[in-house]
């Protein structure tokens, strides 16, 4: 017999040799409480969350928490059913509705989960003959929206205006083109050139979908994302998100202007097989969207955090994967695994939570310790955080450039 | 149309500088077991030749393509 997961023995062996240095396993935190947006408990210490993608603080908002609460009371604990049959109550429709008019589309379709809702779209979009061309450092449920479908993938280098013109120049005029962009790249956080992307892509007559999970809340007028900020809203065909970031809850969606973008209903595999969500989740996710209408301030509280995170961890001499804060998401780029371990089990022993993030999940073959912040990180956190940072790199020895 | 021998032989030339172990270069050159290639090289070396020849290299075909010579047969496809 083969032991089918004798492939995976390579990583086994390195997670060991990681583990018997000494250090704590990095992908196995748990939290044992969790006090607010921005605290819990791990290992028995109070712990700043700085990696969590709950940006508007929306977690523990009470009238989020009452609303879930009441249809926990009056619709029960879960659906049992997929959308198409039993599984449609009022609070998925009154979701679309919120999700609808937050984004100012007519039309709104909810998902399980965001990785669902890209699965669901981009491999319904683009069938066999299409093309799908997307970013390289595209999220993981764009790719695997690709390859659940059949259209051919092209994919163009991280950001380039120029080498995506270049591959949609190639491509025959008549085939059906889908162009896939993100407004936020999680792991280093940077944003994309919309303005430029979008223009290039219209010229090639490709239809062009959005994925916002990490723009939604605290980008543009309405904080619809970094697509309504770069004032491309009306270009766009298609927009994708996620409940589990600034929403504070779980779940994906699809919003659009499109006549026939109901049929997806129908034909959309990740939306028809799957149970959904749970009653009080979408009644979370409701009155979360509709108060992230009017967030006015909680969004110049987060850019606030953002940059003076950012300008704080580049006076400490960091390395960070953007040039200024362009977004909530504040990469510090380590040299190696090792480094970047023992600093995050550093941070970790004085009650700092940050991610840490490695090949694959990172471009180039780079380890990240990973920071977001939170609309409800205070100013005194944030000081928090920073004497976290000097303190941990202290502890272990590492300086910038000489590790 | 290009010319399969021209393709391949402009195909050893781009390969060239990423054999990193100096193994002899043929027809049945495996990508993954001989050249042993990372994901990101894979990467830069589809790019180049879809500039060389100003194709189109979808992603999903490249799981077919294992080794030089399948490589070259599927560039001389797309160039005609």
């Amino acid at each position: 017999m083969t032991d089918l997961l004798s492939k995976f023995d390579a990583l086994i062996a390195e997670r060991q040799a990681l583990l018997d240095s000494g250090v704590r396993d990095p992908f196995s935190i748990v939290m044992d409480e969790v006090k607010s947006p921005t605290e819990a408990v791990i290992n028995g210490k109070r712990t700043i969350l700085l990696g969590t993608y709950n940006y508007m603080g929306m977690t523990f908002d009470p009238d989020v928490i009452a609303a879930g609460k009441d249809a926990l009371d009056r619709f029960g604990a879960g659906t049992t059913g997929s959308r198409v049959l039993n599984g449609t109550y009022q609070g998925h429709k009154e979701c679309e509705e919120a999700l609808k008019e937050f984004y100012g589309t007519e039309h709104a379709i909810v998902f399980s989960t965001g990785y669902q809702a890209n699965l669901g779209v981009v491999s319904t979009l683009a069938g066999k003959g299409d093309y799908v061309v997307l970013d390289a450092d595209s999220h993981a449920s764009i790719y695997d929206g690709c390859y659940l479908g059949n259209a051919d993938i092209v994919r163009f280098k991280h950001n380039s205006v120029e080498d995506l013109e270049k591959r949609l120049r190639r491509l025959p005029a008549e085939a059906g083109k889908l162009v896939v962009l993100e407004g936020v790249y999680s792991m280093l956080g940077d944003i994309a050139p919309l303005k430029e992307m979008v223009a290039v892509a219209k010229a090639a007559g490709a239809m062009i979908l959005v994925d916002e999970a990490h723009g939604m809340g605290f980008f543009g007028e309405h904080g619809r994302g970094v697509f309504e900020e770069a004032g491309v809203s009306d270009d766009i065909d298609f927009v994708v998100g996620t409940f589990s970031k600034s929403v504070g809850t779980v779940g994906g969606f699809c919003v659009s202007n499109h006549p026939k973008f109901e049929v997806l209903r129908l034909v959309c595999r990740p939306y028809v097989f799957t149970a959904s969500l749970p009653p009080s989740v979408v009644a979370t996710a409701a009155t979360s969207i509709r108060k992230l209408m009017h967030a006015a301030d909680k969004r110049a509280h987060l850019w606030k955090n953002s940059r003076r995170l950012h300008q704080g961890l580049r006076d400490l001499g960091f390395s960070l994967g953007t040039e200024t804060a362009q977004s909530a998401i504040i990469a510090v780029i380590m040299p190696d695994q090792m480094t970047t371990v023992r600093m995050w089990q550093a941070l970790l022993e004085l009650g700092l939570y940050v991610n840490m993030a490695r090949p694959p999940a990172t471009p180039a073959g780079m380890f990240l310790l990973r920071c977001s912040l939170c609309a409800e990180h205070s100013d005194d956190q944030v000081d928090d955080i920073l004497g976290m940072f000097k303190a941990a790199s202290e502890a272990i020895g590492y300086r910038q450039g000489t590790s | 149309m290009t010319d399969r021998a021209e393709v391949y032989n402009r195909i050893l030339e781009l390969i060239a500088p990423i054999n990193k172990k100096g193994i002899t270069l043929s027809e049945d050159t495996s990508f993954a077991n001989d050249l042993e290639l990372d994901s990101l090289t894979v990467m830069d070396l589809v790019a180049a030749i879809e500039d060389e020849w100003d194709i189109t290299l979808p992603l999903n075909m490249l799981p077919d393509l294992e080794t030089i010579g399948q490589l070259a047969d599927a560039v001389a496809k797309l160039t005609r």
